[in-house]
Parts: C-alpha cells; sequence; structure tokens
C-alpha cells in the first residue's frame, strides 16, 4: 500500500488538475456563448439569402451556370474539412476526420482526394497519411470568424472547380445539434446540388414571384451561385466553431466530475491507511504497557 | 402615396439597418434607383457603394456597402451585403491602411496578381474614405 505522503501527494495533484478543467469548462461556456451569438446573426442573412436564390432558380431554370452541372466521370475530389486548432474536446476532431475517412473509403481508390484543412487536427491528420492539401487554415474555427475568409476560401473553391482541378468539392463539418450532441456531416459544394425553387413562398404571396430583374435573372443567378458557395462555408464555419465549445465543455464538465470521483477514493484510501497507522501504534503502546506490567 | 417603407441592410456577421424610412436610394449595377412605398417588387445586383435612406424624421442617412443584392417590394427593401457599414461607424485607419496595400499592389503588376480583386479593394477604400469624410465633426 503507498504511504501516507503518496496518497496525499496524489489528492492535491489530481485537485489541481479539477481546477485546470473546471476553468477550462467555464472558458468554453463563455466562448460557446459568442459563438451562438454569432450562429444568431448570420441567420436573418442566410434566410434572405436562400429565399432569393430559391426564388431565382426557379425562374432562371437549368443551365443557368457552369456551377450547376455535374461532371461524369468524377475523378478528382476535393474535401474541406473543419477541425478545431486544439485537442481536449473528446471525440470532436476523431469523428470529423473518420468521416472524412469513410467517405474517403466509399468513393474507391480511382478518385483522387485533396484537402483544405479549417484547424490544426484536420491538418495534421492529413499530414500524416499523406495526402495533398491544397490549402489549410489555422486559427479560425473556434474564433470569431470574418466572412471574407469564407470569401478567399470559398473563391478557391469555385475557381479550382471552373478550371477543372476539382470535379467535385464536399464539405465536412460539424453540425451543432444540441448543447450535447454535435453531429458530423458530409455536404456537397459543388456542383451546387438542385436548388428547391420557392413555389412555395411565390403561392403565400403571388406578387412576389414577379420580380423585375435587373439585370436579368439568369445574370443574378450566375452572380449569387458563387457567393452561395460562401455563405455555406461560412455556415460550416460557424456550425464548427459552435459545436467545438460544446464539445469542450461536455469533455471538460467530464473530466472534472471525474476528478471528484477520485478525489473521494482517495480520501477514503488516505483515511483507511491513516485509521491503520493509528491503531497499530496504539497496538504497540498497549503492547508495550502490557509487557511492562509484567 | 404617402408612407413608410421598411429597410433592412443585412450582412453576414450582423443586421446594420432595421428601420422605418421614407425613401432609399441604392447604387445599382446598372444605375441608381430609388425606391419609396408602393415599389413594384424589384430585384438587382449592387454596386460598391452608398445606400442613402431618409428616416422618419427627415434626415438623410448613409450605409457603405461593398457590393451584393438588392430587393425591392412594396412595403420593404432588403440589402444582402458581404460588408455594410453605417457612415458613422467606418473604421478610418482601416480604409486608408487598405487603400495604400491596394495601391501597393496594383503599382507592383506582380504577374501573379488579380487585378480585379485588387482593384475591387481600392474601390471600396476609397468609397469607405469618401463617405466617411462627409462625417460632421
Amino acid at each position: 500500500m503507498a504511504t501516507l505522503k503518496e496518497i496525499q501527494l496524489k489528492i492535491s495533484g489530481v485537485k489541481k488538475t479539477r481546477q485546470i478543467t473546471k476553468a477550462m469548462n467555464m472558458v468554453a461556456t463563455s466562448r460557446l456563448r459568442g459563438a451562438q451569438q454569432n450562429m444568431e446573426r448570420f441567420r436573418p442573412y442566410a434566410a434572405k439569402f436562400a429565399e432569393v436564390l430559391g426564388s431565382l432558380a426557379g425562374r432562371a431554370g437549368e443551365g443557368a451556370s457552369l456551377l450547376l452541372v455535374p461532371r461524369e466521370p468524377v475523378r478528382k475530389v476535393h474535401v474541406v474539412l473543419c477541425t478545431s486548432d486544439r485537442g481536449l474536446c473528446g471525440g470532436f476532431n476523431l469523428n470529423l476526420i473518420s468521416k472524412a475517412e469513410a467517405f474517403k473509403a466509399e468513393r474507391g481508390a480511382d478518385t483522387s482526394f485533396s484537402f483544405t484543412n479549417f484547424g490544426k487536427k484536420g491538418r495534421d491528420w492529413c499530414r500524416t497519411g499523406a495526402m495533398t492539401i491544397d490549402d489549410h487554415y489555422l486559427g479560425v474555427v473556434g474564433g470569431r470568424i470574418p466572412f471574407n475568409i469564407a470569401v478567399n476560401a470559398g473563391r478557391k473553391l469555385v475557381d479550382g472547380f471552373t478550371s477543372g482541378a476539382y470535379d467535385e468539392v464536399f464539405l465536412v463539418y460539424s453540425q451543432f445539434v444540441s448543447m450535447a450532441r454535435q453531429e458530423p456531416r458530409i455536404q456537397q459544394l459543388l456542383p451546387i446540388p438542385k436548388i428547391e425553387s420557392a413555389v412555395a413562398t411565390a403561392a403565400d404571396a403571388p406578387w412576389q414571384a414577379e420580380h423585375i430583374c435587373e439585370p436579368s435573372a439568369t445574370e443574378l443567378l450566375a452572380d449569387l451561385l458563387p457567393r452561395s458557395v460562401y455563405v455555406q462555408l461560412y455556415k460550416g464555419l460557424l456550425e464548427t466553431s459552435t459545436s467545438e465549445h460544446a464539445a469542450r465543455r461536455t469533455a471538460m464538465d467530464n473530466a472534472t466530475k471525474a476528478c471528484k470521483d477520485m478525489i473521494e477514493n482517495l480520501t477514503l484510501v488516505y483515511n483507511k491507511a491513516r485509521q491503520a497507522a493509528i491503531t497499530a501504534e496504539l497496538m504497540d503502546i498497549v503492547g508495550g504497557a502490557e509487557a511492562l506490567k509484567g | 402615396m404617402a408612407g413608410n417603407i421598411k429597410l433592412e441592410v443585412v450582412t453576414p456577421e450582423k443586421q446594420v439597418v432595421d428601420e422605418e424610412t421614407q425613401m432609399v436610394v441604392a447604387p445599382g449595377v446598372l444605375g441608381e434607383f430609388g425606391v419609396l412605398i408602393g415599389h413594384t417588387p424589384f430585384m438587382t445586383a449592387l454596386k460598391i457603394g452608398t445606400v442613402r435612406y431618409t428616416d422618419t424624421s427627415g434626415q438623410e442617412r448613409c450605409v457603405f456597402v461593398s457590393g451584393g443584392f438588392a430587393e425591392a417590394l412594396p412595403d420593404k427593401v432588403t440589402i444582402l451585403a458581404e460588408s455594410a457599414e453605417r457612415r458613422r461607424d467606418i473604421d478610418l485607419e482601416r480604409a486608408r491602411s487598405a487603400m495604400e496595400r491596394a495601391q501597393r499592389r496594383l503599382e507592383d503588376k506582380k504577374a501573379d496578381l488579380d487585378f480585379l480583386r485588387a482593384e475591387a479593394a481600392l474601390k471600396r477604400a476609397l468609397h469607405r474614405l469618401r463617405l466617411a469624410e462627409t462625417r460632421r465633426t
């Protein structure tokens, strides 16, 4: 059995760890609030954008833009992988990476893959797997994300697609479902999946359907489509950021609880050992006294 | 027709304007246009420039927009911009350094220069500066 001193040291060590995990928990909580606010602020733009896109797509018809046309066969696939920069957030990054890995395996060996990484963890994974990294961005996920970053990264994706460097572009990100649940998801960015036209809203307000467009609806749509890629990318980044903080909060909560359990167990062991020591001492004294009497 | 029309200017990062106005003037790609209440449904792309509107008290206000889209409905104008700032919120220092950066890039004339992007950056900076200069001190 460990000595009293050793147990005491162990207890104070675990207490310190608990302090750290508690602090990290609180930091994650406040960042989570910030990230949620960012998502909240983005919502009106995203909603309006989808509405405009839907109503234009309904009118402009198919073949309005190259970005809408699927390619056959698909040889070069590009994946935008969003992960966090830092660990200590449970299985968060692992889930995202295995999502990307599963997708890669599903596509088979005759497609070539390249990556854009948001976040260090995903980049490290790509490096160890010796995969092609076309671009990486650090210090984006988890912080305040300027829309500019999504625009610049998105523009490169669109350029890559139009120049033929990529046949398809996918986004792997983490959807923030609730505080306790974050789901890794994969979404096709390019070619842009068929846009649902806003027929339903047109029925609600018939006069809305007949906009005058300047320039024409087709030209407007061509201008709007690349932007829809940026919007999707930005949304993915916001969701991933929020998920990261939520995941870290949960992980740190669990760690704090585990520390508490450990401290309880160790204190029990410590008390037992102390009691045993006292009993042994008493026995010695009593034994000594008996011997003297004799 | 008298009455107020609602103006909303939204960017991905925040909602910049959400208020009742008497009139809105915005820089469309095919020319500047004004919107009063009861306007025909209308949609256009916007240039880099200034959206001007008259608020309910008759005061004229200005908002910088870096391009985007505008949708006018009989009772509402919605502007979607990648970035937008009210005149009083324009960061002069940032605009000035952005202008210098863009000018340097344009003068360097490197082969890999994305001319359109650099020019757009310069335009944005110049518009911001010009608008900020009309600020009452």
